[in-house]
């Protein structure tokens, strides 16, 4: 099995059983404010990690593509104006896709 | 014998808006993942036994990042630990038992437990969590092998699927960014993987913006008692 397959499985099982332990755990241990309100931050703070990385990573050291940064401040503008998320995602990939054509 | 349900066909109707939501969201996902460098096959697991999208989306976006793809593994799992927490409500809603556990466990994702909680009666959160909870999973496939097959035939970066990523963590990011305090949270997050990625290897800037959460959980909420103790004095 190659790594990718093998950190597929593990990390897709992992899942599962994360929420396996939600529906099989007594409550009490779950339901401490303290762990409820790092458990509501995990998602934010991981999720806006994400976007930086994939906005100025480029490979270990920093690095920006101006024509994905224009369809990311164009899928922000799109969420401002409360777009769903397909309008969102198809504004931000168009924008990239046409500044990459044009220039 | 169950009793007949009236707002049956109203939470039917929400699951089927929320299904087709997660089609779209589904392609997206497969045509990024197929991007990433991950096959058809490698996609389709993720969505079948993984099953909660923002791990899926970080878990192909950390495996395109370069480096060992296990650095991957724990980035998905940090972000499913949600769906953990999910399974208090929803144990106290469907009481499963035994091996109905094993299934259940499978649907505990954002949208079901969100459609469970929202009905007023014990029969109508259950219906909700399985009609959503099945058409999800049905459609959430279907855009998934969709996507991943439209993802192979072009070139990502032609169809500016780059851009898509990142859109895409945003716009998940976006409804839970309501509280100054989450806004603190995301900031910290960004700030700390962005100062990592010269010197991490790739991946751990992703985890490590973890220890923004677990801070900002564990500090004293100090804050929140005096809003309330205003709202008691007026």
């Amino acid at each position: 099995m190659s790594p990718l397959w093998l950190s597929i499985m593990i990390a897709a099982v992992g899942c599962y059983v994360l929420k396996l332990a939600g529906v099989s755990l007594p409550d009490s241990i779950l339901n401490h404010s303290k762990v409820q309100r790092v458990a509501q931050f995990l998602p934010i703070a991981m999720l806006s990690a994400l976007v930086a990385v994939e906005l100025f990573d480029g490979g270990g050291s920093y690095s920006l593509d101006w024509r994905t940064l224009a369809g990311v401040a164009a899928a922000v503008i799109a969420l401002l104006l409360r777009r769903g998320f397909l309008v969102v995602f198809l504004i931000a990939i168009s924008v990239t896709a046409l500044l990459r054509l044009v220039t | 014998m169950e009793e007949p349900l009236p707002e049956r066909g109203l939470i039917f109707r929400a699951a089927i808006g929320i299904g087709l939501y997660a089609m779209a969201f589904g392609a997206s996902f497969g045509a990024i993942s197929v991007g990433s460098g991950l096959t058809v096959g490698q996609t389709m697991v993720l969505s079948l036994v993984m099953f909660t999208g923002a791990s899926q989306f970080a878990f192909v976006g950390v495996a395109a990042s370069g480096g060992s793809p296990f650095a991957a593994v724990p980035a998905a799992l940090l972000l499913g630990v949600r769906n953990a927490f999910y399974g208090v409500p929803v144990s106290e809603i469907l009481h499963p038992r035994g091996f109905a556990r094993l299934w259940t466990a499978h649907f505990v994702i954002d949208e079901t437990t969100a459609m469970a909680i929202s009905q007023a009666t014990p029969q109508a959160k259950r219906y909700a969590f399985w009609a959503t909870g099945l058409i999800l999973f049905s459609l959430w496939q279907l855009g998934s092998l969709a996507g991943g097959l439209v993802g192979r035939a072009v070139n990502p970066a032609d169809i500016g699927l780059d851009a898509a990523a990142p859109a895409v963590f945003l716009a998940l990011l976006w409804p839970m960014l309501r509280r100054t305090e989450a806004r603190w949270v995301a900031l910290g997050g960004a700030l700390l993987a962005l100062a990592l990625v010269p010197i991490a290897p790739p991946g751990v800037p992703v985890v490590a913006s973890a220890i923004v959460a677990l801070v900002g959980g564990l500090l004293p909420t100090r804050q929140v008692v005096e809003q309330i103790d205003d709202k008691d004095a007026t």
